[in-house]
């Protein structure tokens, strides 16, 4: 057997390796700062004409479909929607809480990989983060256009007010604004922290009002140690607890469904299904966006590397699963329950007219990622993952329409059950929303650095190549 | 408290003596300004009808039968809809005990429509318009309500406050069938029976201690004031 060893020259070995690791790490492929600095920048001003096209499309579809269809909407009233009895909740709800889910994986790559110092998160927190501020942008927005009259909406919010009237802090919605607020506001402080160094660094490279701007954001950085020490000490307090809000926001939202007398919703698994749901079908997001963006912007290719790939498609693949474990526990509780309602909802997603939704949610969620990443070359192919993300959206929206609309078109009293189809202002609306989202995305991208270039350096001065013996191995140095 | 001191106004519907006539419906949107929605709206689910009449088929044709039973707001004592509304636009009335829908305060989340389980709650989908002449009659005791707002039965509030304040002026209670809503008015074979629960002479009182005295999903433990006499084959059951 010996002799089929191909006899490498022992020299050579050792200096292949090493270029190996540095092609494959970004954190083992080190390049000046100041090179770094520029090419982050030089993506950010690339104004082509292909990004003009973009946003332009993008910004009509959000005037017109968006807030064009709702004010039509809202000028008609709710019957322009394909809501009616039983199914008072429709494609905007299903939509919120996507929307909601989208919003998560940002966080829960960014806070939860920042606390246990997973290192492959360094090029792409930012753009994760950037997914959950538009992500809320864009979920924040349905339980305004959802409301029969959207023009009292401020009604929910707690304030002394001449009607002498308070919310009802009974009400899953009240709880819903509160923690969707609370959300916001924390995740784009937690957004602002890690930016202030690279908009100093964008401050430094500009001119005129530009260099004001980012001057005035950047609130006087100035690089110190010390006003890193503290930098870090916040981005640490808020990375640590913006994890228990994350958890809080889509169990709410699970709650909204739960903690009603609806059969098919009262459930008490709802919070962590929803939760791991969320994860599912965020991560996934964020391979898109990660795809798009290595794709389609300049010199992205050197800071996203198939190694973020591959660590993000293992993530897929075990939320799939987990997901997986929460749906056959949901679903087979209530079947084994035995409920004559219960088994009502459970054969209208099994054998009524629209099934096919629920098996193709079944499907997407669990045999297409099962089918494919296992498969190491599968994860480390951004476009193959943009796909394999895409899908699992598709199913993880399938799974929100059939809890919001099949489960209330099969209530208690067989009389009054329905059914529902979204009308062409809903299907517009939702269009509109995820315009919103990729705008605010295309116009982000070229006002920030979507690179965190200072935790980069962080990480390439914390790496090292070493020769233990014959081998090369990496080292870390543990920075706090 | 006990379920016995929190009672108040209550409904017996007789099933024996409901034959599907419709009247109660009729009679309920004219004394409630309920918005006429127009046919095609209603075969589509847009109706406003605060009462419906359930009718369900019973054995195979030719020997069939139809069941009918009159659904409105069961006004529960311990209603699914009153604690998911964020703005208390639905909250129960301490001194009528029955679930009591404002209007004017509903921003329309439509979440207390989806936690009924006894689908009883309507939306106005649009601002409806009556068709001539239609439009002359409405009640000037009723609001009249916009699009975006959800409503519902109101076991004629109208009529109970109008008899209660008689009754103050002249220094007595009131009288048993003193208070008669719309669709216990109309029913021709007398199907409905309206009355003041708390009373144990009341005819509500007697004729829910019935033997074949049923409420409406009674399981939910949501404590309905419309009691249902058993008709049909479930007579004896």
């Amino acid at each position: 057997m010996t002799a089929n060893i191909p006899a490498i020259p022992l020299g050579d070995a050792h200096h292949d390796a090493e270029a190996e690791y540095r092609e494959e790490h970004l954190m083992l492929d080190p390049r000046p700062r100041e090179e770094m600095n520029n090419m982050v920048l030089e993506s950010m001003r690339d104004k082509s004409l292909s990004f003009w096209v973009t946003a332009g499309v993008l910004g009509m579809l959000v005037a017109v479909a968006l807030f064009g269809a709702w004010g039509y909407m809202i000028a008609n009233g709710m019957g322009v929607t394909g809501i009616r009895r039983p199914v008072f909740w429709g494609v905007f709800i299903a939509n919120f809480v996507f929307w909601i889910g989208i919003s998560h994986a940002g966080t829960f790559v960014s806070a939860i990989l920042r606390v246990f110092k997973a290192e492959f998160r360094r090029p792409f927190t930012r753009a994760a983060e950037l997914m959950t501020t538009f992500g809320l942008a864009a979920a924040g927005l349905y339980p305004l256009i959802h409301l029969g009259r959207t023009w009292r909406f401020y009604w929910m919010i707690p304030y002394p007010n001449q009607r002498w009237l308070w919310p009802n802090f009974h009400s899953p919605l009240v709880w819903d604004m509160i923690a969707i607020t609370t959300y916001l506001l924390s995740s784009t402080m937690y957004l602002y922290l890690p930016l202030i160094p690279d908009l100093a660094m964008a401050r430094d490279h500009s001119e005129g009002w530009a260099k004001k701007i980012y001057g005035w954001l950047a609130m006087g950085w100035r690089g110190t140690e010390a006003e890193f020490r503290h930098l870090n000490t916040a981005i640490n307090i808020f990375a640590f607890a913006i994890i228990p809000v994350m958890f809080s926001v889509h169990t709410i939202v699970a709650w909204d469904f739960a903690v009603s007398k609806v059969v098919g919703w009262h459930s008490t698994v709802f919070g962590p299904y929803f939760v791991t749901g969320a994860i599912l079908s965020g991560v996934s997001a964020v391979t898109m966006v990660l795809a798009l963006i290595r794709g389609t912007m300049k010199n992205m290719k050197y800071f996203i590397r198939p190694e973020h790939f591959d660590a993000l498609g293992k993530l897929v693949l075990i939320f799939s699963m987990s997901w997986g474990y929460f749906f056959f526990n949901d679903f087979n509780l209530e079947w084994y329950g035995g409920e004559a309602a219960g088994h009502a909802v459970m054969e209208y997603h099994t054998k009524g007219p629209l099934a096919w939704i629920w098996y193709g949610m079944l499907i997407a969620n669990l045999i297409i990622p099962w089918a494919t990443l296992w498969n190491k070359n599968v994860r480390r192919n951004p476009w193959a993952m943009f796909v394999i993300g895409f899908i699992i959206n598709l199913g993880m929206y399938a799974e929100r329409y059939m809890i919001v609309t099949f489960v209330l078109s099969r209530g208690r009293m067989p009389f009054d059950w329905g059914w529902y189809k979204p009308s062409l202002v809903e299907l517009a609306i939702s269009l509109g929303s995820i315009a919103l989202f990729l705008f605010l995305y295309v116009v982000a991208s070229r006002l920030i650095p979507l690179v965190p270039v200072w935790e980069v350096q962080e990480g390439q001065l914390a790496h090292t190549l070493r020769k233990i013996g014959r081998a090369t191995v990496i080292s870390v140095s543990e920075l706090e | 408290m006990s379920e016995a001191a929190k009672e108040k106004w209550g409904m017996v519907i007789d099933l024996d003596a409901c034959d599907g006539c419709q009247a109660c419906v009729t009679a309920c949107s004219l004394e409630n300004n309920v918005a006429f929605a127009g046919e095609e709206s209603v075969a589509y689910g847009h109706g406003m009808h605060w009462l419906r009449i359930q009718r369900y088929w019973e054995g195979e044709y030719p020997n069939i039968t139809a069941r009918y039973r009159p659904v409105m707001c069961q006004q529960c004592g311990a209603a699914p809809c009153e604690p998911v509304c964020p703005v208390f636009a639905t909250y129960h009335s301490e001194a009528e005990q029955i679930n009591v829908q404002v209007y004017n305060r509903c921003i329309g989340t439509r979440y207390c429509a989806n936690n009924c389980p006894y689908e009883a709650r309507t939306f106005n989908w649009f601002d409806f318009e009556w068709p001539e002449p239609l439009n002359a009659q409405l009640n000037p005791d009723v609001t009249v309500r916009r699009r975006g707002i959800m409503e519902k039965c109101t076991f004629c509030i109208q009529r109970i406050r109008r008899a209660e304040e008689d009754a103050k002026a002249e220094g007595r209670e009131v009288a048993d069938g003193e208070v008669q809503p719309a669709c216990a008015q109309s029913c021709p074979t007398q199907a409905i029976v309206f009355g003041n629960l708390a009373d144990p002479e009341s005819k509500v009182s007697r004729l829910a201690r019935s033997a074949r005295a049923e409420k409406l999903l009674e399981d939910l433990g949501t404590e309905p004031k419309v009691i249902y006499l058993k008709g049909g084959s479930d007579r004896d059951r």
